[in-house]
């Protein structure tokens, strides 16, 4: 970990050199330092120069609860202002994993798309998103400078979107039936969980890195540095536990509305969740809490990105702008249930906790919280003597995982 | 016009059969064959474009990775389930609605059975979920007579199936009964057959070809479906989900397809099969 942010705030420091040495083209190829973070080079793709008039519609591709437009719950919109604003007229496609984002990206359909970091490089490398002038979007000022340049939003000192928020891969429970309350990732990882046959696990080959990150702390002899980062003999050891873990297992979602529904009937009674399924549930009166467990917790940093496709450029720029307002994004933050990325975010939320609930703009916890990133043949650790499993091994394990 | 369509037989047979014909052949077997030659491409790993370049990799790894020859077998396993408990199911209900009921109880008990399939298959399949969910209706039977529920898992998924697919077995069964005149029924009793003697030697002759014809739908309809599977199968998998997880979640397309040729060969050999018992004649 250490190193990686060693690594990762060298990386930083060489984009801000590269940036500024290189302030006019974006689509020089120069091989200073970046290179080496993302080691791929990205389409040649023209940012916007300047920003015109909306083209009166915006198709946006993303996560539940991060596009609410108040149909959901009258009280959460944060679209109709935009529209009423903009003139920009709004329509919401959600997503369940992340992979699910990417083929729809491929499609070229929409417009904008809030990308996690396991789909946010592999839609730069695809081309299917382009770089963003972060100087047409004002509010891009406000932003944490800690999630700027960051290895999944940017490459070569290029950024390709504007950061969202991020936030923690929570261990949920029902306080009825779960008792005493877990610490640990355990009650869904032992073979001798009393909840066998109640557990929910998150249906997507990141997921793996869920029980990579409770090995490392479990199973030290593994050396596991990063869950993302597994050799042929730690993704085994990995696998195995989810093999085992599959015993315990009632379902597995990725439908954030069929988790709802299997903590209110009680065939879930515990399992991994999103802070806004937690409060979906809670709406709806289901007895439910949430916990960082011991092991620590997976997560993900949020980027906003603009289709390298689309005809709606200039309101996809307007929406970007208007989703780390502080407003907007205070609202997000607050209905999703993670830290905003604006710093200004915390003076609007309507419980003004929250920012201290989520650590917002804390370097040190965000750094705790091991973002989903893809899993590349290069060991994201920084070993050189082996040769990492890479995401497409994981994905047939995730089919042999569940049999 | 109308006189040289008139003078022009063959321009005339050209229109008439030219769309229906660019149907088949191109909608139709063109985005098979287009399956099919996916299949032989291969994806780049990390950003999912597809590569055309010839290879056998997907069928590689479909032949040699052992969980989708569980995963094809347990598909055809539950396909063959579903289409026998529709078969037993369905058969006396048709036996009954056609040589029993009276004209109207007849026409109330077809509507009745024709009446799911107006409704939509989610509507259909999330209702058996709550059924089978924890204090649902299947759960508590269960546990009024001190058993333990099957919860979601495969009995759940084959319950479900068998349910959606039911009016299509009922149907042919009951075409075929209804040309089975009742005629032969008295002639059978008049010569002295007893009930069980009849129904297994003059209508089940007829209904047999009539239930295959039924099972093809069923036996179809099962090896595709993905959906039902995912909404009460709990943690199970079958090819149509191997299908989706690789085209929405992998990306690599190439293997989907490889995947998705399993059950077209499953279901050739089935047809293939089926044509030696006469019964494509019921359909």
């Amino acid at each position: 970990m250490k190193r990686l942010s060693a690594a990762a705030s060298l990386a930083v420091l060489a984009l801000i050199v590269a940036a500024c040495g290189t302030s006019g083209g974006s689509d020089d190829s120069s091989d200073d330092g970046a290179a080496g973070t993302s080691g791929f080079t990205p389409p040649d793709l023209k940012k916007l120069d300047t920003l015109g008039a909306g083209e009166g519609k915006l198709s946006v591709l993303a996560w539940p609860g991060y596009a609410e437009d108040g149909s959901n719950d009258p009280k959460v919109d944060w679209v109709s202002s935009f529209e009423k604003e903009t003139g920009c007229q709004v329509t919401v496609k959600t997503f369940g994993t992340s992979d699910e984002a990417v083929s729809l990206m491929k499609t070229g359909q929409y417009d904008v798309v809030s990308a996690s970091g396991d789909a946010s490089l592999r839609l730069i490398a695809g081309g299917q998103v382009e770089p963003v002038n972060t100087d047409l979007i004002p509010n891009y000022a406000d932003v944490y400078p800690f999630l700027k340049d960051r290895p999944w939003n940017s490459v070569k000192g290029q950024m390709y979107g504007v950061p969202h928020g991020y936030g923690a891969n929570l261990l949920m429970w029902r306080t009825d039936k779960v008792t005493p309350a877990p610490t640990s990732w355990g009650v869904v990882f032992d073979a001798n969980s009393p909840y066998k046959g109640a557990v929910t696990a998150y249906d997507s080959p990141i997921y793996i890195a869920d029980a990579a990150m409770y090995l490392m702390a479990t199973k030290p002899d593994l050396g596991i540095k990063n869950p993302y980062a597994l050799d042929e003999k730690q993704f085994t050891a990995t696998v195995d536990l989810l093999k085992q873990q599959k015993a315990l297992v009632s379902e597995y979602w990725s439908d954030y509305l069929k988790e709802v529904q299997a903590f209110t009937s009680g065939n879930s009674v515990v399992g991994t969740t999103w802070q806004v399924i937690a409060n979906v549930a809670t709406g709806e009166k289901v007895p439910v809490q949430v916990t960082v467990p011991t092991e620590g917790v997976t997560g993900w940093s949020d980027t906003w990105m603009l289709s390298a496709t689309s005809k709606n450029k200039n309101c996809g720029y307007l929406w970007m702008n208007h989703i780390v307002s502080p407003e907007a994004n205070a609202a997000v933050a607050e209905y999703f249930g993670e830290s905003p990325a604006n710093a200004k975010a915390c003076a609007q939320t309507a419980d003004k906790n929250h920012c201290t609930t989520f650590h917002a703009g804390d370097e040190a916890y965000s750094q705790k919280i091991w973002y989903w990133t893809t899993p590349i043949e290069q060991c994201l650790d920084g070993r050189t003597d082996v040769k990492c499993t890479d995401y497409s091994r994981w994905t047939q394990a995730w089919t042999q995982i569940k049999g | 016009m109308m006189s040289s369509l008139h003078r022009h037989p063959r321009v005339r047979l050209g229109l008439l059969l030219g769309p229906p014909i660019l149907w088949l052949g191109v909608a139709y077997l063109g985005a098979l064959a287009a399956l099919f030659v996916t299949a032989l491409w291969s994806q780049n790993s990390f950003t999912g474009v597809i590569e055309r370049e010839w290879t056998l990799d997907s069928f590689r790894t479909l032949f040699t990775v052992e969980v989708y020859r569980t995963i094809a077998l347990r598909t055809i396993g539950v396909a063959l389930l579903v289409t026998l408990i529709d078969a037993v199911v369905a058969f006396p209900i048709a036996l009954y609605m056609s040589k029993v009921a009276r004209p109207g109880l007849r026409r109330f008990l077809l509507v009745a059975v024709l009446m799911p399939l107006w409704a939509s298959y989610l509507v259909k399949a999330y209702a058996w979920r709550g059924m089978f969910a924890e204090g649902g209706l299947v759960s508590s039977m269960f546990e009024a007579v001190g058993l333990k529920s099957p919860g979601f898992g495969l009995t759940a998924t084959v319950v479900t199936l068998a349910y959606l697919w039911l009016p299509y077995m009922i149907l042919p069964i009951y075409a075929g009964l209804e040309r089975l005149p009742d005629s032969l029924l008295e002639a059978s009793a008049d010569l002295g057959a007893k009930t069980p003697q009849t129904i297994r030697r003059v209508i089940l002759p007829v209904v047999v070809p009539a239930m295959v014809a039924g099972s093809i739908f069923t036996f179809s309809l099962t090896l595709g479906d993905y959906i039902a599977v995912r909404i009460v199968g709990g943690t199970n998998q079958l090819l149509g989900n191997v299908v989706y997880d690789n085209v929405g979640a992998a990306n690599n397309l190439p293997f989907a397809a490889a995947v998705a040729t399993i059950p077209v060969v499953v279901m050739l050999g089935y047809l293939a099969a089926v044509r030696r018992t006469g019964a494509m004649e019921s359909l």
